[in-house]
């Protein structure tokens, strides 16, 4: 296929990449010899592996490619590239599918302590990470890079900027999702929620990061569309503000290059309040910033209305900046944190309602005239739905950072309840519903396998969200009012195990619940493969694109 | 170095405590920017973007 051209040679790039991962590979296997534990010399090798197949694959993709790179456009109109929004879809669902049923796993694990099976590796403290972090980071965060892959060429009419580089984003990303995960598993944490993952792995995501960064802003840089779209604005916001948290709350001195462990740079309260500065921005500009973007551009674009107010989105994303990054202290309410930055933290929550809200009304109001759709098409519906998730979980939020609320529901299955009433139905639905349009649109195909089969994930899934979050509900508030219940002669009326017993039905239901929403995922997974497989192709499209295998 | 701090404390001093000013006022000119009659057009026409594309 490859004839020797005239002018064919490496790009910078190419030769560039291939020469730094050789490198990297020779000192992925030093390190994997020298290593101090058995974890690093695993993630050394895994490294050294995957850096002599990216060489492989740089080199093998040079000699496959034509002379010229892709064309920027095509008779007038951009040359879209796909592959890396292909690959990152379908990584999305292969790790929600794993994530939601590592979640069973730990939430049966909960109701039956026994199936721990007493093995280190599959106990509740190794898999609770690995379940958030593959919903979070490696589901959330391969949908928001397929998503931002396509917003962004799709609203600025240009493609993806760079030619290597966007493969470097999604592979790369999704090697360190297997170095965090294989690592919790083999005991290496820094145990810092939702930051788990230890210094080398924290390193290579930021240079990933960086980059994934650069092809977003050059392909921003060269759009022929003049306005940047707001949709936009909200990955950009997710963008720049992980990567400064990723930076503020990871510094960290290894003990040893050759190991895994490390020590944060700080301790004491202040380690606290960085972590929650983190965790608490994770939730906002990741799994609130990031997926309203999806909400702005795939909402108008599946009921076929403008956005109901962009006055609205504007304001919406502002304040949304201005506020969020204060809240992280109600996190930390009645303990060693000045009284003052707990009280701080909790204002700037309750003020989140007002931009919350607003997005909320923006989303909903954007089917103003399209309302019949929710009845024919349950993928608008799924998006439709999300966006009530986000009003109720947003809702709920900022009454919890309330301290005397807090004092009642804070480490209890409320805040449970209350992040999943957030997960699955706000980020889950908005995520399922993105993907339904986008597997059609990436793979150019008319449409999807069935529609059916979309309603039926809903409901199931949506019976299971039910199920599992009034249960913690219920289940939290006991709790809580169980730890502060006294007797006349003022002894705490029942004992801690009295309290866990109260919760076992819960956490059945729970378990339950978690089950229909991992059903539900593989109904989806099925309806995706298919309309990749046997949908019909879009009409009058180049055969250059191949169907998937 | 002692004058080097000096400056530094003061600017520190200085962003500390007008930043709330700042930030309400950049904030309050978005506003205005968002509501501007001149710029309703413009916005109208962004919220069909999603609409418009090939």
């Amino acid at each position: 296929m490859s004839q020797p051209s005239i002018s064919k040679s490496m790009t910078i790039g190419e030769s560039g990449l291939a020469v730094v991962f050789a490198v990297t590979a020779f000192l992925c296997v030093i390190a994997s010899a020298k290593a101090l534990d058995a974890p690093f010399a695993f993630h050394a090798a895994l490294s050294a592996a995957a850096s002599v197949a990216s060489v492989f694959f740089i080199v093998n993709r040079y000699f496959e490619r034509p002379a010229a790179l892709p064309p920027q456009e095509i008779n007038g109109r951009p040359n879209y590239n796909m592959g890396p929004i292909k690959f990152a879809s379908f990584m999305a669902m292969f790790w929600g599918i794993a994530g939601f049923l590592v979640g069973l796993i730990i939430a049966s694990q909960l109701a039956w302590p026994a199936l721990n099976f007493d093995l280190p590796w599959i106990s509740f403290g190794r898999l609770r990470p690995l379940h958030t972090s593959a919903v979070i980071f490696a589901f959330g965060g391969n949908v928001l890079i397929a998503t931002s892959f396509y917003v962004v060429q799709k609203s600025c009419r240009a493609r993806l900027a760079g030619d290597l580089a966007p493969w470097f984003v999604v592979l790369g990303y999704n090697f360190f999702i297997l170095i965090a995960g294989t690592g919790y598993l083999l005991g290496v944490t820094q145990s810092k929620e939702y930051a788990e993952p230890e210094w080398y792995a924290d390193l290579w995501l930021t240079i990933v990061w960086v980059v994934y960064l650069l092809v977003f802003l050059a392909t921003i840089f060269k759009r022929k569309e003049p306005h940047i779209f707001v949709a936009n604005w909200f990955y950009l916001a997710f963008i720049v503000t992980i990567a400064v948290l990723h930076l503020g709350n990871n510094p960290a001195l290894p003990v040893s290059v050759f190991g895994s462990k490390s020590y944060v740079a700080w301790g004491g309260i202040q380690d606290a309040m960085f972590q929650w500065w983190y965790g608490h921005n994770a939730v906002g500009f990741f799994l609130t910033a990031g997926f309203l973007a999806i909400m702005y551009y795939f909402i108008p674009k599946r009921a076929e209305r403008p956005i109901y107010s962009y006055r609205l989105s504007i304001i919406h994303f502002w304040a949304l900046i201005f506020l969020y990054i204060w809240a992280g202290p109600h996190h930390l309410h009645y303990t060693a944190l000045p009284d003052w930055t707990q009280t701080l933290g909790m204002t700037f929550s309750i003020m989140l309602w007002m931009p919350s809200w607003g997005g909320m009304i923006n989303g909903l109001m954007t089917l103003s005239g399209a309302w019949d759709k929710l009845r024919t098409d349950p993928v608008l519906r799924m998006l439709v739905v999300s966006v009530a998730f986000y009003g109720m979980s947003t809702f709920e939020g900022p009454m919890m950072s309330i301290k005397v609320v807090n004092s009642l529901s804070h480490y209890t299955d409320w805040t449970i309840g209350h992040v999943h009433s957030g997960a699955l139905g706000w980020v889950g639905f908005v995520s399922f519903g993105a993907l339904y349009c986008l597997v059609p649109w990436a793979w150019n195909r008319k449409g999807l396998y069935s529609l059916k089969l979309v309603n039926w994930h809903f409901w199931v899934a949506t019976l299971g969200i039910v199920l599992y979050i009034s249960a913690m509900w219920v289940s939290g508030i006991l709790q809580g009012l169980m730890w502060r219940a006294y007797t006349s002669l003022g002894f705490l009326e029942y004992s801690f195990i009295e309290t866990v017993e109260a919760m076992h039905p819960f956490y059945i239901i729970r378990a339950a619940g978690g089950g229909l929403f991992l059903i539900g995922s593989l109904i989806m997974a099925y309806n995706l493969w298919m309309t990749v497989r046997v949908g019909e192709q879009e009409v009058q499209m180049p055969v250059a694109l191949q169907p998937a295998e | 170095m002692k004058a080097i701090l000096t400056v530094h404390n003061l600017a520190s001093d200085l962003v500390t405590t007008i930043w709330t000013p700042v930030f309400v006022a950049i904030f309050l000119a978005i506003i205005a920017y968002a509501f501007w009659p001149r710029n309703k057009a413009a916005f109208d026409k962004a919220a069909h973007l999603p609409l418009r594309e090939e």
